[in-house]
């Protein structure tokens, strides 16, 4: 239920501009909210400076204090640990020492036990393992059931999952699984000082506003986290850490999936845009395929990795899964350049969370110079080759 | 066979805007579409179904004017739409809407497949196909980006993986969340489409239809609590240079120094 207090409304109509769905409306000196499109929010309550606007919330009951630690999904692909993982103990130990409580990582697999000298020398004090043939490759069903057993029996805090493929498709399932909150694609994590809540923020419509949520009455607090946007600790071989194995043996039949064939579509450990720390894009100003070849040189030069818009995708130059925007990938680098790329907003939508945009373009009005943080206006044939030359140099 | 589509009615959110000084989001004159990855997934149902024959139900959740993308959805070709609106069901987050697309699931009765875009673009969360696939308890495969195969039993899709490609098969009844290709051209339909539409049948159901009223529906259902609502730090002014390529490229190699990247 959404209420507005008339005592303490003084009819500022700040609430009536910021309603997402023009719900709210004052009419002879009253604010009114029409139930029927108000989808309660919660915006005008954040903007309300008298305080006036509440929505009642039903409380559950579930007895949330026996949850502790935080915990880590540690996904593995081609035979290693997805870079994401370090980046999500990285986090996980400013948030476990916030509460004063244990980082711990989770890891199912086929060999498992390989990875665990490298998760402690990251930040795990205890690694819960679960090593069984049925984890070989990802399935739903298996990991789903072997995660749902290990949060049931030892009760985490606090979850978190790479926003990856796998972090993506498992985690919705777990929560579903078990009735838990799951906050996606989380860009920021900290700890609340009042009540310790997990407090993760997120951005939503394309990137044109940011979230902060919370999960106040399940546990585990689960969120799956934007790969390249965490701080790794620095690895120390030195970092003591526990490990608990569990035995969970899954019914094969009960792995309703089967996979048939994996075709690769890049060269085995290439990183995937989504994980570039530097990634360079071109666009339909590139010219040509082979022209390509260029920022593939500059992307081994700057340690990065190429992407591209979506004619190119459309064109066949490069594969779809290197696509930058809104119906491809979300990247968040530390650098990323734009080259021949116009900056129409789906593709900006995709940028936007990167700390630095580089642009070249020869066109001065082309829209990727609004969110360019440097923007050069010539021809990109001209300006690369020269670049490689002068990185080369150094 | 029986197809359920899960569609979501989104704001256009290229066409949203910010206003640089209050940092509010600009809704007015913002455009409804249905969500581009839906309508991917309900044309690869109408794809499927051109040979395997049945019928394709779009299900959705949301206020009455979603109506408007359901009647799109009748008009490409789908057979029959559901709206579930009510005031109960407002606040949702994905928990309590893959609840309540679960209950009409179960109303609707004997399914083969469920389609659902991968992500909806308003929230992006990719939650609300796992979350209802688990919900009825049958097998997903997330990020499909087409059909491969489909008999009575069973499914083969290619879908992405973040290496590249899979093929995978499954059982059905089964949940696929689907992306789309880069060929996908969205149909648009004729006038005799349109006109068709009218003629098919668009429900509206409630609480009261799907029973359960202690159930997780709405804001009272939704674990998770949005807190607050604000617009991103915007990015600061850029530098823009147009200069001859020499002096353009000294002028890069000093920037990228002075940030510490080179
Ligand atoms: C539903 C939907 C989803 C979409 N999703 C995406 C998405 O995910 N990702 C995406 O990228 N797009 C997406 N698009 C397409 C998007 O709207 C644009 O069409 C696309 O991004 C344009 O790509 P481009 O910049 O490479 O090409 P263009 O717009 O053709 O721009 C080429 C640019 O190169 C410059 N140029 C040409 N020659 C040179 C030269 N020699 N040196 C320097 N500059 C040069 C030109 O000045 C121009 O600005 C989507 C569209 C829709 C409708
Ligand atoms: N309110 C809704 N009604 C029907 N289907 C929905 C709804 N919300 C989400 N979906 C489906 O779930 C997919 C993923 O949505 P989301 O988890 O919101 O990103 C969408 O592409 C739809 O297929």
């Amino acid at each position: 239920m959404i209420k507005v207090d008339q005592e303490k409304c003084t009819t500022c109509g700040i609430c009536v501009d910021i309603c997402p769905v023009s719900a709210i409306e004052i009419s002879e000196g009253v604010i009114s909210i029409d139930r029927g499109s108000c989808t309660l929010c919660g915006v005008c309550v954040s903007v309300c400076p008298v305080n006036a606007i509440s929505i009642k919330r039903k409380a559950k009951t579930e007895d949330t204090s026996g949850y502790k630690n935080v915990w880590v999904f540690t996904e593995v692909a081609s035979g290693t640990l997805k870079p994401v993982v370090f980046e999500l103990l990285g986090k996980g130990r400013e948030l476990a020492d916030k509460l004063d409580q244990k980082l711990c990582a989770v890891i199912i697999g086929s060999g498992a036990d390989k990875f665990i000298d490298e998760l402690g020398a990251y930040g795990a004090e205890l690694i819960y393992m679960v090593d069984d043939p049925i984890y070989e490759n990802y399935s739903t069903d298996a990991y789903t059931s072997a995660i749902s057993q290990l949060i049931t029996e030892f009760k985490p805090n606090i979850f978190l999952y790479g926003a990856t493929h796998v972090g993506r498709d498992l985690a919705p399932s777990v929560a579903s699984n078990l009735g838990l909150g799951l906050t996606a694609d989380c860009t920021d994590l900290s700890i609340e000082e009042e009540d310790n809540l997990l407090l993760q923020t997120r951005p939503a419509f394309g990137g044109n506003v940011m979230a902060d949520i919370i999960c106040p009455n399940t546990r585990p607090q689960m969120a799956t986290v934007r790969p390249n946007v965490m701080e790794p600790l620095a690895p120390d071989e030195n970092r003591e850490y526990e490990v608990i194995e569990r035995k969970i043996s899954i019914p094969s039949r009960s792995v309703r999936t089967k996979i048939l064939e994996t075709i690769s579509g890049r060269e085995e450990h290439e990183v995937g845009v989504e994980e570039g720390d530097c990634v360079i894009s071109g666009g339909r100003g590139m010219g040509s395929a082979d022209k390509f070849e260029v920022l593939d040189e500059l992307a081994g030069l700057l340690s990065g990795v190429v992407g591209c818009s979506r004619p190119i995708v459309e064109l066949g130059w490069i594969p779809k899964s290197r696509q930058v925007g809104q119906s491809g990938k979300t990247v968040s680098p530390r650098l990323y350049i734009a080259c021949g790329i116009s900056g129409a907003i789906q593709h900006q939508v995709g940028i936007r969370n990167s700390d630095i945009i580089i642009a070249i373009n020869k066109d001065p009005k082309a829209p990727i110079f609004d969110i360019a943080d440097f923007g050069v206006v010539g021809d990109l044939h001209q300006i690369i080759p020269r670049l490689i030359d002068r990185l080369k140099k150094r | 066979m029986n197809f359920i589509v899960c569609v979501k009615q989104v704001p256009d959110t290229t066409e949203v805007e910010v206003d640089r000084e209050s940092g509010t989001i600009i809704r007015e004159g913002v455009p409804s579409i249905l969500n581009p990855f839906d309508e991917f997934a309900l044309n690869e149902a109408i794809r499927v179904k051109e040979k395997t024959g049945g019928r394709i139900t779009v299900l959705s959740m949301g206020p009455p004017q979603a109506q408007e993308a359901l009647r799109k959805c009748l008009a490409i070709g789908a057979d029959e739409a559901i709206l579930l609106t009510d005031q109960a069901f407002a606040g949702s987050d994905t928990w309590a809407t893959s609840f309540t697309l679960a209950r009409a699931v179960e109303k609707l009765g004997k399914y083969d497949l469920i389609f659902c875009g991968q992500q909806a673009t308003d929230g992006d969360t990719a939650q609300v196909g796992p979350e209802l696939a688990r919900q009825l308890n049958i097998p997903q495969m997330t990020y499909v980006e087409s059909i491969e195969e489909i008999d009575d039993g069973s499914v083969i899709c290619k879908k992405e993986t973040d290496g590249g490609y899979q093929r995978v098969k499954s059982g059905l009844p089964a949940l696929l969340a689907f992306i789309s290709t880069p060929a996908f051209e969205p149909k648009i339909p004729s006038i005799m489409e349109v006109m068709g539409a009218k003629s098919k049948t668009l429900s509206q159901w409630g609480i009261d239809d799907l029973g359960d009223e202690d159930g997780d529906y709405g804001l009272d259902g939704s674990p998770t609590q949005v807190i607050r609502v604000y617009s991103p730090p915007q990015r600061g002014e850029g530098v823009i240079i147009e200069e001859p390529p020499e002096v353009a490229v000294d002028k890069l190699i000093e920037y990228l120094e002075s940030e510490g990247i080179i």
